[in-house]
């Protein structure tokens, strides 16, 4: 077992002590902001990017901090959700269905505790799927040549909306909005500047983390800035009692089909494009419920409506890795930061990652399971911690992630210009999601804007100008029509599947997973 | 409406961004794609999308009111404000001074917001120069 040798060699990188503190101090900080409302792992992640890469981080540690705050984004978002029945993050969103209900009935604690272990298992068992899955799919894409490569950029794009995508002309819109933003700056092959006008700052292109910042985290001050004064969080968090956090036995063994049946699920929605861990979540629950639910208790507060979505939720995080690892091509919002991160040190995720660079990828692996077994302490016996953390008031929260956020990127260029930049790109996101323009594809359309033309340039270099090159091999043919299927499915089927979804958010609600 | 205005401002974005395409500059080293043919292609792919949300536009989405509005164009300017003086006055005074407001204008009463300012500039002051090492902007009293 090649994985299973590689895994130890990577458990020999993260068991140092500054791992596994950078671990416990992510999966603390992940923990609390998925629990805050209006910060997600998205944005949490994208906020911590810049300090991480000012801190001079390698790349493993810098990995191991932003993948425990991933992860632990995860655990924390069912605190509120069940608390307050505000989801904290967009994939915690169907725990309220039971889990509010069991606080109603006193049984908060409870609940506390059963989704506390179910996301230990979504997460455990995903990240095994990670250690077996990851290098098959890399023998994979070892095949891949630059149009292989391509198409598999279009096919990211393509199906980046999601299934329950609401509109895919504005998906294609952000794409090329993204795309077309990395264009600014010198092209890489013949040295020219393009879409610079002249202005000097721009000869370098725009950063993405700057952008992402901007796009992520300052908009949301703005979101806060407008809803100002509703549905505050303010004084319930007080009202809430817990009660008991440990689970019986019998209610775990109850609940422990549920568990694995639910992990699978979200591990392969978190795997595919375009699906991610909101609807791995939705999956979960929806199938327990066909499956289970004979006495008509789910959403009445049935403890197997907890498990489920945050068993499916965690395995999903874990699966959403795999084509970030293993092709670089990442398929939700979180995983399209974290390929950020990788990119801003100079490591290019994708097969040569797993051969170039193995202790970066074993070193991360071997750090979820550590910081898992970390989420759990720290999610079960120490929750009342995280409930605190809940009654810090938005209006003083809200401040602070806009000075963090002008810290890192100050941090990294030292330049006000960036700075202009990145509230351009605040208030850019702020227009968008009020149209419901989803912001990840512009995200990626930065990030890989530049490597997409180089493969599409490379690719016709070698047919020497012939465009049928594209669509040459099996392999290539095969995903685009992946890409055609996954970007016309929704428009036939998004609307079905938005309605039994029933959005309970507000509509221009949270970023992503 | 918002949507056509949206798809409208795109259709121009896109002919913008194509014509700049075809005025980029073409060097004597190439290849066979060469530097303006990707721009073009998505230049068209943001045109095409702009059409289709300008042919069919969604439901309206639930615009702030004007006062709402100027809350944001307000928080903007103090953003705007702040990235331009933080050289100037030094991070602490910069960063007080503009989370002040900020939590003022989110509901905080005055004098804490003043409270709330203060302790969040020497908060991450104290915890990303002092303990983490990062160097944040000096101002004229070095701080």
């Amino acid at each position: 077992m090649d994985a299973l040798a590689s895994l130890a060699d990577g458990f020999a990188v993260a068991l140092t002590w500054q791992n596994l503190l950078l671990a416990l101090v992510g999966c603390f900080l992940g923990t609390v902001m998925g629990a805050l409302p209006g910060l997600g792992p998205s944005n949490g992640v994208a906020i911590l990017i810049p300090l991480a890469f000012t801190l001079g981080l390698g790349p493993t540690e810098a990995m191991i901090l932003l993948t425990s705050v991933y992860y632990g984004a995860m655990y924390g978002g069912r605190i509120s959700s069940i608390l307050l029945n505000i989801p904290g993050d967009e994939p915690a969103l169907m725990t309220t269905l039971d889990g509010y209900p069991m606080a109603q009935q006193g049984r908060a604690g409870e609940a506390l505790a059963l989704s506390g272990v179910a996301s230990f298992v979504g997460a455990f068992l995903a990240t095994w799927g990670l250690v077996f899955l990851a290098p098959q799919l890399v023998k994979v894409a070892l095949l891949f040549g630059p149009a292989e490569y391509f198409a598999l950029f279009v096919l990211a794009f393509a199906t980046l909306g999601g299934i329950a995508s609401r509109n895919q002309a504005k998906a294609a819109f952000a794409a090329a909005l993204g795309l077309g933003i990395a264009m600014v700056g010198v092209d890489g092959q013949t040295g020219v500047p393009r879409f610079a006008f002249g202005e000097v700052h721009l000869y370098d292109g725009i950063d993405f983390l700057v952008a992402i910042v901007g796009l992520f985290a300052l908009s949301e001050v703005f979101i806060f800035l407008e809803h100002r004064g509703e549905d505050t969080v303010e004084g319930h968090a007080s009202k809430v009692g817990i009660g008991r956090v440990i689970p019986s036995g019998r209610l775990l063994a109850r609940c422990t089909p549920t568990m694995l049946r639910t992990s699978l699920i979200g591990f392969v929605a978190g795997v595919l494009p375009g699906a991610g861990a909101s609807l791995g979540s939705f999956l979960a629950y929806s199938m327990e419920k066909k499956l289970v639910d004979r006495e008509g208790t789910f959403g009445k507060g049935d403890p197997r409506g907890v498990a489920a979505p945050e068993a499916g939720n965690n395995a999903a995080a874990g699966g959403a890795l795999v084509p970030m690892l293993a092709l670089g091509v990442p398929g939700s919002g979180t995983t399209a930061v974290l390929l950020a991160m990788l990119l801003a040190l100079n490591i290019t995720p994708g097969p040569l990652l797993f051969t170039q660079n193995p202790d970066v990828v074993w070193g991360l692996i071997a750090a979820l399971f550590i910081g898992n077994l970390m989420l759990l302490a720290m999610n079960i016996p120490m929750v009342g911690m995280f409930v605190r953390v809940l009654l810090v008031p938005p209006r003083i929260l809200m401040p602070i992630v806009a000075m963090v956020s002008f810290v890192g990127i100050y941090g990294i260029s030292g330049s006000t210009f960036d700075l202009l930049v990145m509230v351009v790109f605040g208030v850019l996101g702020w227009v968008l999601r009020k149209l419901d323009v989803p912001l990840v594809p512009v995200i990626l359309g930065v990030l890989l804007g530049n490597l997409m033309e180089a493969n599409l340039r490379r690719a016709m270099t070698i047919s020497d100008g012939e465009w049928s090159a594209l669509v040459a091999s099996p392999l290539a043919i095969g995903l685009w029509t992946v890409s055609i299927v996954g970007f016309v499915l929704p428009i036939l089927f998004g609307r079905v599947l938005r309605a039994r979804m029933g959005r309970r958010k507000d509509e221009e609600g949270a970023v992503s997973d | 409406m918002s949507d056509r205005i949206f798809g409208g401002v795109g259709l121009l974005l896109a002919a913008f961004f194509i014509w700049g395409a075809t005025r980029i500059e073409l060097s004597f080293i190439s290849d066979p794609v060469g530097p303006r043919t990707f721009p073009i292609i998505i230049g068209a792919i943001l045109g095409l999308a702009s059409l289709a949300v300008l042919a069919r536009p969604d439901a309206e989405p639930d615009w702030p009111r004007l006062g709402r509005v100027a809350e944001i164009a307000g928080a903007v300017a103090v953003m705007v404000a702040y990235a331009l003086l933080l050289p100037e006055l030094g991070f602490v005074i910069a960063t007080a001074a503009a989370s002040a407001i900020l939590t003022w204008r989110l509901g905080t009463r005055p004098l804490w917001a003043v409270v709330s300012g203060v302790l969040t500039a020497l908060g991450i002051y104290t915890v990303f120069h002092l303990i983490l090492g990062l160097s944040l902007a000096k101002g004229p009293l070095g701080f």
